[in-house]
């Protein structure tokens, strides 16, 4: 990989995470949502967040898998559900795989 | 000389005329923007600063954890053969940790540039619907617009949800701020010390960034709908990875929050 391609794939991607940040906003305007869809509005974040967790967790490529880093989240998600700051959660995620990893 | 004007050459308008434009335009000054901005302006600029600081306050946790995440995205960079100044300069402009490792991994694993953008593409998706939501929130002309869109990142967005669906966009930035900072700061971190750590899954680096969204989850989890919608954003992702591209799967599980329209319409 020359470092060409890497300049190019940065532009390319500053580029559309610009314009698909912007794209909402700008053809909006500042209209209102109608009322029904505020309801729909609420609930995105729990949608994709949720979607966001399994896949990072679960997926390698194409392929679904339980690893040490799936053990490593679950046991930060039980911290944090338990009140755990988010630095506490993440540093522990990060530590269990780690050991998991070490000894297997 | 026309209508008695004193000044010569020019065109006076009459007395009569000037007092109608006169308390026409004042009338328009009370009812319209001057009038609401002498009524709202210094609550406004008040509330602005709380909302502001509120959001820095927020935000700093999910800044203190970014530093982890874009410290494995530093050391994942290089390791894929980005030079140090690369990496930097993406977290700099791009600022979307999902599009960047999987722009990333997918160079690693030999894919083409095209596909690399086309995955950074597909996984920032997700801030579509949230632009979308985010957009009646926003003032502004068009640029001003699309400028106060780049501070969409997943934390922020979420914690300047208001329950009515609106947006408190002074959180937002307020928010976004430290956690761009760390962003770069941990990006050089893990940049120019990657070698040095070793191998970031035997730390355990993988881990972080799924945690990190796990915990932004728990917070929106309020009640019974929407756990029911996160799980069935979940179900509805899992189920798509192994046969949609990178990405997908996240957007798709947009569809579970239409359960909303439910009861409403």
């Amino acid at each position: 990989m020359s470092t060409a391609t890497v300049w190019l794939v940065i532009a390319g991607c500053a580029v559309v995470t610009f314009a698909i940040k912007a794209a909402g906003p700008v053809a909006l305007g500042g209209r209102r949502l109608p009322d029904r869809f505020t309801g729909v509005v609420a609930l995105l974040a729990p949608a994709l967040l949720a979607a966001l967790v399994v896949t990072s967790a679960l997926a390698d490529g194409e392929d679904l898998h339980v690893g040490a880093d799936t053990a490593g989240v679950a046991v930060a998600g039980v911290a944090l559900w338990r009140g755990a700051s988010v630095l506490a959660g993440v540093a522990l995620a990060a530590g269990v795989t780690a050991g998991l990893r070490a000894l297997s | 000389m026309t209508s008695g004007c004193p000044v010569p050459g020019r065109r006076c308008i009459s007395w009569a005329d000037g007092c109608r434009q006169w308390s026409a335009w004042l009338r328009e000054a009370s009812r319209g923007s001057l009038g609401a901005l002498a009524a709202t302006h210094p609550s406004d600029g008040a509330t602005r600063r709380e909302s502001l600081r509120a959001g820095v306050r927020a935000g700093v946790p999910f800044a203190l954890a970014g530093v982890l995440v874009s410290l494995s995205f530093g050391v994942l960079a290089r390791e894929a053969g980005f030079p140090v100044v690369a990496a930097i300069v993406m977290s700099a402009i791009v600022f979307a940790g999902s599009a960047q490792f999987a722009a990333v991994a997918i160079l690693a694993s030999g894919g083409t540039a095209g596909a690399a953008v086309a995955a950074a593409a597909l996984m920032n998706s997700r801030f579509l619907p949230m632009g979308v939501a985010l957009a009646p929130s926003l003032p502004g002309g068009p640029l001003a617009r699309a400028l106060q869109g780049q501070t969409v990142v997943d934390a922020s967005w979420a914690m300047a949800a208001r329950r009515d669906g609106t947006f408190d966009r002074w959180l937002l930035f307020g928010a976004t701020a430290p956690q761009y900072l760390t962003w770069l700061a941990g990006t050089a971190i893990g940049a120019f010390a990657g070698d040095a750590l070793g191998d970031p899954r035997d730390l355990g680096l993988d881990a972080i960034y799924p945690a990190f969204f796990l915990a932004l989850l728990l917070t929106e989890l309020r009640d019974g709908r929407a756990r029911a919608v996160a799980a069935a954003g979940a179900a509805l992702a899992l189920a798509l990875v192994p046969v949609a591209p990178a990405g997908v799967p996240v957007l798709a599980a947009s569809l579970a929050a239409f359960w909303g329209l439910r009861g409403r319409a």
